[in-house]
């Protein structure tokens, strides 16, 4: 039983750390719900593993540390509350910042040279046909051209 | 009601902060004001009363519901804890005044959040129990978190998001500590793991060392510690300017636990784990002061100067944890008070500042001049000297106090050059960004923005405190001196049946 406790709080600490290092703020919210979880376990470890053991005197043979129960239950109420508050800050700082990215600059999406090549004569017809209809402006007023609907 | 003495400075603003919320002043601009101002009142009432009784009488020991320690939630009302609760009642007072002059109105439900900041601050301070502690950290935090963007914009939600995630990621840390802790010391009464550290089983040693290391991580983030700091200018540069006044005491809250737990728990007296993070404390806190000088060199804005000032401030302080003798403990102790006000103060002024040179804000830039040049610079002057520690302010008390404790101590090497360095830095930068916000003024058109009553009533109030200091220095380093040999010694349990209670 302590192979699989042991085991199952490592994975989850490493999970959660790292999705703590990714550069997006959703990611990070779940490696921190991950980490808490195996804080959780762990502090429930720290009043030794046994079983059957009831917390309260006199309902079994052996006895369960009530103390770390009671820390597990005020752990997890703090981390409830702690990650709903940063899950609406995290959709707040989106529609702020107008990007997920944990520190608030939108990442140049990854092109292949295909696509790189691709964008770059898209700019330049638009650039272009963007002179071109500038030019007569200048001499007319500028017609509302968005049709009634 | 005098047994339960210890207790207020948590029930007052726990139940004023609820009260706050409740229809008759809920919503109410200015009874929301008049009623957080009286409470803030009678908090710095009940601290100074509590201080003296426990200057007479000795430690209080308080028993939460009346269950004895070591099972029981403890509060410990000792000098320590009684001076840093006088701070925050003053802080917490200046703040709500200051607030009332209309930065409360730019966002909701801000005099409540500053109740339950005070309450997570007190407790704190107060409580003699490491997982209450942590409780205590989480309640300051969350407050911390809304009042950090209260008045919403792009920078305050940025700064946020960087500041909750670490300490999220903090509060972990913390949690498996205590995880250890209990592991190894079958308690988490700081008292009691005081008397039970040099007991430690050799098995367990490794795992305690794990535990007192983790904890200084995770204190050394709230302190902002050298590696831990980036999160720090940031935050407390775009907090509003009452906010980034209280939240000067934060950074103290991890210096406290720092006193608390390494000086305290793994002091001298604790057998094989005595001293244990010294080894790691003198460089880091020596580097702290290092970056907190090389920043305070590069600041672009006078908040952003101030948050990096009270980086140097930490930094200097925990040189004094880590030489970690009583005195060294006391004059850091004063330090500590002042440094807190005098940050405070500065972040208040940058806050006026900002208010009447328009789009500059406090950019070290030329704008136009300032509608009140004269009030607005006798207080930054009188802060200026304050934070690089020139007499006649208490500055200068504190920095003396501390070279000689390092001069006592024998490691006048170490200690010396940075806290002169800093002083130094503060000074040209001060000066600099003084001369440039209120004499590279440009047109002579000047915004009508006047000082509000209530934020100069804020502001003199602290600006009064630095004189007094001074002249009851005296008085307040014998107390620092009684608090730091208390703190060392620990608090003595009568087990089973303390009677305190």
């Amino acid at each position: 039983m302590e192979f699989i406790f042991a085991v199952s709080v490592g994975v989850m600490t490493t999970a959660g750390i790292y999705l703590m290092l990714r550069a997006q703020t959703f990611p990070v919210i779940l490696g921190l719900t991950l980490l808490s979880y195996a804080v959780n376990l762990f502090l429930f470890a720290s009043g030794r593993l046994t079983v059957n053991g009831a917390a309260i005197v006199g309902h079994s043979e052996q006895l369960a540390d009530p103390l770390p129960q009671a820390l597990v239950l005020t752990a997890i109420v703090i981390g409830f509350a702690m990650t709903a508050f940063v899950l609406i800050l995290a959709i707040r700082a989106r529609s702020d910042l107008g990007n997920d990215q944990v520190d608030g600059r939108e990442l140049p999406p990854e092109r292949s040279a295909l696509e790189e090549a691709l964008a770059n004569r898209v700019e330049k017809l638009a650039a272009a046909h963007k002179a071109r209809n500038d030019k007569p402006r200048n001499d007319k007023p500028v017609r509302n051209k968005r049709k009634p609907s | 009601m005098l047994q339960h003495l210890p207790v207020l400075p948590l029930l007052i603003p726990l139940l004023g902060g609820i009260l706050l919320l409740l229809p008759p002043l809920a919503n109410a601009g200015n009874r929301q004001r008049v009623m957080g101002t009286l409470l803030a009142l009678l908090q710095l009432i009940v601290a100074v009363y509590l201080l003296w009784t426990v200057h007479q009488h000795g430690t209080r020991v308080y028993a939460m519901g009346d269950w004895q320690p070591p099972f029981g939630i403890l509060l410990v009302a000792d000098r320590l804890a009684t001076l840093l609760l006088v701070l925050t009642s003053i802080l917490l007072l200046c703040v709500q005044l200051f607030s009332s002059a209309g930065e409360d109105e730019k966002g909701k439900f801000f005099h409540p959040l500053l109740m339950f900041q005070a309450l997570g601050i007190q407790g704190a301070f107060l409580t003699g129990d490491l997982f209450n502690l942590f409780v205590f950290f989480e309640v300051l935090l969350i407050a911390s978190y809304a009042l950090l963007i209260h008045g919403g914009g792009a920078q305050k939600t940025l700064a946020n998001v960087h500041y909750v995630s670490l300490n999220l990621a903090g509060s972990a840390l913390f949690l498996f500590a205590l995880g250890i802790m209990y592991g190894t010391f079958g308690t988490l009464n700081m008292a009691d793991m005081q008397q039970k550290a040099a007991q430690i089983q050799a098995d367990d040693m490794r795992l305690a060392s794990v535990g007192a290391m983790l904890l200084l991580v995770v204190f050394g983030l709230k302190s902002a510690m050298m590696p831990l700091h980036f999160w720090m200018p940031r935050a407390y540069a775009v907090a509003p300017a009452p906010v980034a006044a209280l939240f000067a005491i934060m950074t103290k809250v991890g210096i406290y636990s720092l006193w608390r737990v390494h000086s305290g728990i793994f002091g001298d007296n604790a057998g094989e784990l005595a001293n244990i993070a010294q080894p790691w404390l003198w460089p880091l806190a020596w580097l702290t002061v290092a970056i907190g000088i090389i920043a305070t060199l590069a600041s672009q804005t006078l908040r952003e100067l101030t948050a990096n000032l009270v980086i140097v401030s930490v930094g200097s302080l925990l040189l004094m944890v880590a030489l970690n003798t009583p005195q060294a403990t006391a004059s850091g102790l004063y330090y500590l008070v002042h440094s807190t006000l005098a940050t405070a103060l500065m972040f208040l002024v940058a806050g006026l500042i900002v208010e009447q040179r328009g789009k500059a804000e406090d950019r070290f830039v030329q704008a136009r001049p300032l509608a009140q040049p004269v009030l607005l610079g006798a207080l930054f002057f009188m802060a200026a000297l304050a934070l690089i520690g020139m007499p006649p302010v208490s500055g200068f008390i504190g920095k003396a106090l501390m070279l000689k404790a390092a001069l006592a101590g024998n490691q006048a090497a170490w200690v010396w050059p940075p806290i002169l360095l800093a002083s130094l830095a503060a000074l040209v930068m001060l000066s600099r960004s003084g001369g440039t916000l209120f004499w590279r003024a440009r047109g002579d058109h000047a915004d009508d923005t006047r000082v509000h009553p209530a934020q100069l009533a804020a502001v003199t109030l602290l600006a009064v405190l630095f004189p007094v200091m001074v002249v009851f220095a005296g008085w307040i380093t014998d107390f620092a001196q009684l608090a730091a040999a208390e703190m060392q010694q620990g608090v003595v349990l009568n087990l089973p049946g303390g009677d305190d209670a």
